[in-house]
């Protein structure tokens, strides 16, 4: 059959407007969520129930908001960790491990303990932030360290270096610090717990069962401060640079290695202090799988996210809200198969930015 | 020439690009069996408008017709079905995969089993055919530059082009690569090709193009007129729109203290094949010293050394201080300018805006930045004055590097290099694929420095512009310098002598032999 039209892919030559790459993927995550639909609907489903009943677990009331947001926090951290390394085209795959190390040193303040137990609140939270951030740091630094010096590929070496992490992790949950023979230490003293809203319960009547703790502010301080190192610091300047031609930077008199080792570091940093804001503000304690793969999912975040600190946090929050949706929807899977389209969907709609796509009329309209 | 229809018909095409009208009611007309030269300067609009012929870009309105027939092309692909082929300036070439294979790449035959003899020998066949002899087994990266061009054009003819686009194929050619080039073209044409030649040497066009078409800021000045019978003033003046002086007029002064002195300087290239063997040199301030010789005999790894690109043994000192080896920080803080050959690869960082690129060397210091921050509002008010002030033709500062043409890139390169007030500038082939107006004005630049008692290394190809910059001429060959000439006494006989290997106090001993 002819098609009295012929549909066309042109390039864009132009420079695209500020608002096209954000609408975009605004409109891709709509089309995700029609599509899922259907599948829905093809399989005998009920979509619009489905549709009521996932926003009510999501962003329906005020503690399910609460709880979207949690699980958003890590994912923010994580997802500017990632960030910050693709800018410089530093292919951080180690995120995971890094948490999980970040977690690990946290923990150190309270159970070895490095700080006396009594010491007020924010001094025992301070030192987790400053231990967790030193533990990611430490985690990023290796893989740093040898790409510098010997060019060792970092995908690989920070991909090892989670197995590492994890497994270290598991040794002193299961053997030194296990709890009762569990695979968790000793619940942490209250002093080094994140304060949620819910500890103002008996001053704020709507706090009541509100699980959100000050780990959010953390992550949103930090796409502040991620943003700002980029668009305003020499830094962040050094590391655009880098990232974009390696070549123009040693010619500017820019040291390579120091910022592959020094970005690798910080990257880390932010997965350590996402690690530390989980065992902190939602276990209370080091345990097995603290992390479901958030460090992974950072990687997925940071690029749907173009690697924009700000745009990091709407995803994180949105992949949040599957998490928590996956937690309260039956068969837990279906969230999965709204992520995975969602996936598709924003990647997939990348070729609207490049292309125009034109209808062209190629019979003559009959009268 | 034959009569019936234009080989390519181009009519009334417009493109434009966001703030730039790139090609304005633009008509070009290639007769079968002609060299077409398509003139102008640097961004007036020849790759764009090439770039539409074979394909790669679609034009806002106007037609295009192939042997007659009205096309429409949406890809580099249709463009080839319709004998179309286009050489790029950049080849596009795979640099471990031999001769014949880069030339099968993307066809659709052979499907499945690669009978490399019998298809080495169709390559061969084709080869002397048109005279361009390359051997089929060699992988890109052990060919010259020239080679590798003679690969792309066999490319397109092995996909039946009869229509070659050339994208100033000679602006990668050393000088005797290039007569061999042009005698390519004859050749090419009288097998029945047609060709589109884009330049900005008004020598070359003169020698080997049958019309020229010129255009200037997107607007044909001349279109299609016939080659004889012009003289090179003329074309010029068409395309830059007023007339340029050939030779831009050098003081007299006195050179200074010694900035640069190298002495006993080796080095390899990226090969590891020994590329200085022992050069010594100094250039003084208020003085250019002007390097000859044919591309790749030291030269580039030369200005690497210098500036700390590049490790190597001996001495180089600048202003007394040792910065052999040097991080090219060292370099930078001695006050050196570097104008390097590579302008995509190492002088611009391709995806970031021409302010950041601008701000590349003093983004550490006040008023950019203050060591930690970095001034968005100065640094783009500083962009736009070099802007304004080196005539860089963009819509905004926030353009990306990689969207400017040759000559306005070189322009920001140029701009961020000498602001900078320095006390040496390293400048390798400064005005390499520019047009004559650019080239002129790079030149006058790199006067006034000199005449600021600036010294100047110039590595040039060029051997006109040397004469016209230099203070003294030194060849280098192999690595090794042949001697130093004063231009005002030189002749080209006696450097060409020296570029191809003889040392000046050999020719000198045979003159007075002879006398």
């Amino acid at each position: 059959m002819n098609l009295p039209f012929d549909i066309r892919f042109e390039k864009r030559s132009e420079d695209n407007a500020w608002w096209l790459p954000a609408a975009t993927s605004l409109g891709a995550v709509v089309v995700a969520f029609i599509v899922s639909g259907i599948i829905l609907k093809l399989i005998g489903g009920q979509p619009l129930v489905v549709g009521k009943f996932f926003w009510e677990a999501t962003f329906g009331s005020w503690a399910t908001i609460s709880d979207t947001l949690v699980k958003a926090t890590p994912l923010i951290l994580v997802g500017l960790a990632c960030s910050v390394a693709f800018k410089m085209k530093l292919w951080n795959i180690g995120a995971e491990g890094q948490f999980y190390m970040g977690a690990f040193f946290a923990s150190l303040v309270v159970l070895v303990p490095i700080v006396p137990l009594d010491s007020p609140k924010i001094v025992i939270i301070g030192s987790m932030m400053i231990m967790g951030m030193i533990g990611g740091a430490i985690w990023g630094f290796f893989p740093g360290f040898l790409k510098a010096k010997f060019n060792v590929n970092e995908i690989i070496t920070t991909l090892m270096l989670n197995y590492v992490a994890i497994l270290w992790n598991n040794f002193w949950i299961f053997d030194r610090w296990s709890d009762g023979g569990f695979q968790m230490t000793p619940t942490f003293v209250k002093s080094a717990w994140l304060p949620r809203l819910a500890d103002y319960a008996r001053q704020y009547k709507a706090f009541s069962g509100i699980t959100l703790h000050l780990g959010v502010i953390i992550g949103f301080a930090a796409a502040i401060l991620v943003w700002w190192i980029f668009s305003r610091s020499r830094w962040g300047y050094e590391i655009k640079l880098i990232g974009d031609n390696p070549k123009a930077a040693r010619y500017a008199g820019l040291n390579i290695s120091r910022n592959i080792i020094l970005v690798m570091m910080f990257s880390g940093a932010l997965a350590g202090l996402a690690g530390m804001s989980e065992i902190s503000g939602v276990v209370h304690r080091l345990q097995e799988r603290i992390s479901p793969g958030y460090g992974f999912t950072g990687i997925i975040i940071a690029w749907l996210a173009k690697l924009d600190p700000f745009a990091v946090i709407v995803v994180s929050i949105l992949f949040g809200a599957l998490i928590v949706a996956g937690r309260e929807i039956q068969p837990s899977g279906l969230a999965q198969l709204l992520q995975g389209i969602i996936l598709f969907m924003v990647i997939s709609s990348d070729v609207l930015l490049r292309y125009k796509i034109r209808i062209v009329r190629t019979q003559p309209a009959t009268a | 020439m034959k009569d019936g229809p234009y080989a390519v018909e181009m009519k009334d095409i417009v493109i434009r690009f966001p703030g730039v009208l790139a090609n304005d009611n633009v008509n070009l007309t290639l007769k079968p069996g002609e060299i077409h030269a398509l003139l102008g300067e640097n961004g007036a609009g020849k790759s764009t408008l090439m770039n539409v012929l074979s394909g790669l870009y679609k034009q806002t309105s106007g037609t295009i017709k192939v042997q007659g027939e009205e096309v429409n092309f949406n890809s580099p692909r249709d463009a080839i079905d319709k004998g179309i082929g286009m050489v790029h300036q950049h080849f596009m070439l795979v640099p471990v995969q031999t001769v014949t294979e880069n030339i099968l790449i993307g066809l659709d035959t052979p499907k499945f089993y690669m009978n490399m003899n019998k298809l080495d020998e169709q390559i061969v066949t084709l080869q002397e055919k048109f005279g361009l002899q390359v051997d089929p087994k060699a992988l890109i990266w052990q060919l010259s530059v020239g080679e590798q061009q003679r690969v792309e054009i066999l490319k397109t003819l092995y996909r039946g082009a009869d229509i070659l686009i050339l994208d100033e194929p000679t602006a990668v050619l050393a000088p005797q690569e290039i007569d061999e080039f042009m005698l390519t073209m004859r050749s090419l044409v009288d097998q029945g090709k047609s060709i589109i030649f884009i330049s900005h040497k008004l020598q070359e066009v003169e020698e080997v193009a049958d019309r020229i078409t010129v255009l200037r800021k997107g607007v044909v000045t001349a279109e299609g007129i016939e080659i004889a019978g012009l003289d090179r003033r003329k074309l010029a003046q068409l395309m830059v729109g007023r007339d340029v002086i050939f030779s831009v007029a050098k003081s007299e002064q006195e050179p200074g203290d010694v900035v640069l002195s190298v002495r006993d300087l080796k080095a390899e290239n990226n090969k590891g094949v020994p590329a200085l063997r022992g050069v010594s040199l100094e250039v003084r301030a208020g003085e250019t010293l002007g390097i000859a010789g044919v591309s790749g005999n030291g030269q580039s790894e030369l200005a690497e050394c210098i500036t700390g690109l590049r490790e190597a043994q001996g001495s180089v000192k600048i202003g007394g201080e040792e910065l052999v080896n040097a991080h090219p920080m060292k370099a930078i803080k001695a006050n050196v300018s570097h104008i390097p050959e590579d302008r995509t690869h190492v002088g611009t960082a391709p995806n970031l805006s021409i302010t950041d690129n601008t701000i590349m060397k003093c983004y550490r210091t006040a008023p950019i930045g203050n060591g930690v921050t970095v001034n968005r509002s100065n640094a783009r008010t500083y962009a736009r004055e070099l802007k304004e002030s080196y005539d860089i033709l963009a819509p905004g500062v926030s353009t990306l590097a990689r969207k400017l043409s040759g000559g306005n890139l070189q322009k920001v390169i140029l701009a961020r290099e000498i602001s900078s007030d320095p006390n040496l500038i390293v400048a390798v082939q400064p005005t390499r694929g520019l047009d004559v107006g650019a080239i002129e004005a790079v030149q006058r630049v790199l006067l006034a420095q000199r005449e600021a008692g600036t010294a100047i290394l110039l590595i040039s190809e060029e051997l006109e512009e040397l004469f016209t910059l230099s203070d003294r001429i030194a060849v280098i060959f192999e690595g090794e310098i042949m001697g130093t000439v004063d231009p005002r006494d030189a002749d080209v006989d006696t450097i060409g002598l020296m570029m191809t290997g003889t040392r000046l106090e050999d020719i000198q001993k045979g003159v007075e032999a002879q006398a």
